[in-house]
């Protein structure tokens, strides 16, 4: 048996390491491109989701053309941006910086003449990351669809939040109640949910943690839109028939 | 030296190939990487994606090892093995990440876990390690061949009694339905993978008399 000096250990692993190394760079560098456009394709199809919309990767884009008419981004104060590339914003940058100097994204489409207001929610699972896209009517506390993903979480408990079963409980839920007041849609433990409640949903048997990190990602994104939702309530009410408004007066 | 070169499909690199299919099954005799036979087998296409990137991984991996069988120094020889593995299910998985993304959505951390399925590791251990490049080949592709049969049979099984469909194409007609025939919501959940798998074992001793124990 040929014993190995130290030497030749150490010098067998750096070149290993090395050989590795240079390896995956060059594959990382070269598939890098063909990546971001399918993250991209990816991104168009969630948001075409959350208006209950359904692409696949060939016709993503095109679809979300036809639909998505209008993205801009607003400051916590509610005021439309001049700048601002709605589409490119990376949320979990934007939510690290102080909420003055937020930009959050709109994105707003055309469905049978109503507009829908698409706001994208950023927070914390069990695992990882989690995101998702609220679709509102134009009431703006009507939830018109929903839609999340995220990273790692477990598959069949947390990982859930992700299928048709657990997005369609929000259509129709409210994030404001009858008093103007947000309280935005709830998640409960798996199976305690109120049905006939505006205001929750179930959460996954199993899947607590990742469930309160839903609902608290709910809550922190939609609060800072509040005042953005009030001024384009406000200008809605100065441009629309008063009989035609179906939303209580808030104080 | 061996005077003779043995032909490259001589009958015993054929049983390479063919003994991990059923006598030395990876997961059903070997009893080896159980885990990802429950997570990804709830349909059969991510299932068969799995079989070809462990596939890919073991073969490149087998290769590699057996190539470098003489250099690599005793003492760091799992280190070395966890390596080259590692490397293939990035790189395989960045390959999915650009070409397949749906699949690779699907599939989501289970390619990163082909690193610990136990298949892997036991071959390049016992077989690569001390053996020529061509024959690990086929030992790897074997071994992956066993291992993407079973998973590919509980697929099977668990999309058509737990959805009605097969490789995402509807086969149960709608008429069934309208009968009062419903879904196994039951087969959707990994347990049921793990009772499949029992039911193959099964199946396999009961024709295969080889692999019954001698008392």
């Amino acid at each position: 048996m040929r014993s190995y000096s130290n030497t030749y250990i150490f010098v067998f692993s750096a070149i290993m390491v090395i050989v590795v190394a240079a390896i995956l760079s060059v594959a990382a560098k070269t598939l890098q491109p063909y990546q971001k456009k399918n993250v991209e394709i990816n991104k168009k199809q969630n948001i075409l989701t959350s208006i209950n919309i359904d692409s696949d990767a060939k016709n993503a884009e095109a679809i979300y053309e036809q639909y998505i008419i209008e993205s801009y981004t607003i400051n916590i104060i509610g005021e439309k941006q001049e700048e601002g590339d709605a589409f490119n914003i990376d949320m979990k940058k934007e939510l690290a910086k102080p909420i003055e100097k937020r930009n959050l994204p709109v994105f707003v489409s055309s469905l049978e003449g109503k507009n829908k207001y698409i706001i994208p929610v950023y927070g914390k699972g069990l695992w990882g990351p989690i995101w998702g896209y609220v679709s509102l009517d134009e009431d703006l506390s009507t939830v018109y669809g929903a839609n999340f993903a995220h990273k790692g979480e477990t598959p069949g408990l947390g990982a859930e939040i992700e299928t048709k079963e657990f997005q369609k409980q929000f259509p129709g839920k409210q994030i404001f109640n009858e008093q103007g007041e947000f309280v935005s849609v709830n998640i409960m433990k798996g199976g305690t949910a109120d049905p006939n409640s505006k205001y929750e949903v179930d959460g996954i048997s199993g899947g607590t943690i990742t469930g309160n990190g839903v609902d608290a990602m709910l809550k922190d994104c939609l609060s800072s839109y509040e005042s953005y939702f009030k001024n384009i309530k406000e200008a809605m009410l100065e441009t629309t028939p008063i009989d035609s408004i179906s939303e209580p007066v808030s104080n | 030296m061996s005077a003779e070169k043995e032909p490259l499909f001589s009958s015993k690199n054929i049983k390479l190939l063919t003994e991990p299919l059923n006598d030395s099954n990876p997961i059903t005799v070997q009893v080896l990487g159980i885990c990802s036979a429950l997570a990804v087998t709830v349909k059969v296409k991510p299932a068969f994606v799995m079989a070809i990137s462990v596939m890919v991984v073991m073969a490149v991996s087998n290769v590699v090892i057996s190539l470098l069988r003489k250099t690599v120094p005793p003492r760091i020889r799992i280190i070395v093995q966890l390596v080259v593995i590692a490397a293939m299910v990035i790189l395989v998985d960045q390959v999915l990440k650009a070409f397949l993304f749906d699949i690779s959505k699907q599939l989501s951390v289970f390619v990163g876990l082909i690193i610990t399925n136990c298949i892997i590791m036991g071959r390049l251990e016992a077989f690569a390690l001390s053996n020529k490049p061509w024959q690990s080949f086929l030992d790897g592709i074997g071994n992956a061949a066993g291992y993407g049969v079973i998973l590919i049979i509980v697929a099977f099984f668990r999309e058509l009694l737990g959805s009605g469909t097969v490789w995402g194409y509807k086969v149960i007609p709608e008429s069934v339905y309208d009968f009062g025939y419903e879904n196994n919501g039951l087969m959707i959940l990994p347990p049921m993978a793990l009772i499949v798998v029992g039911v193959i074992i099964w199946v396999q001793r009961a024709k295969n008399k080889k692999l019954v124990e001698s008392n």
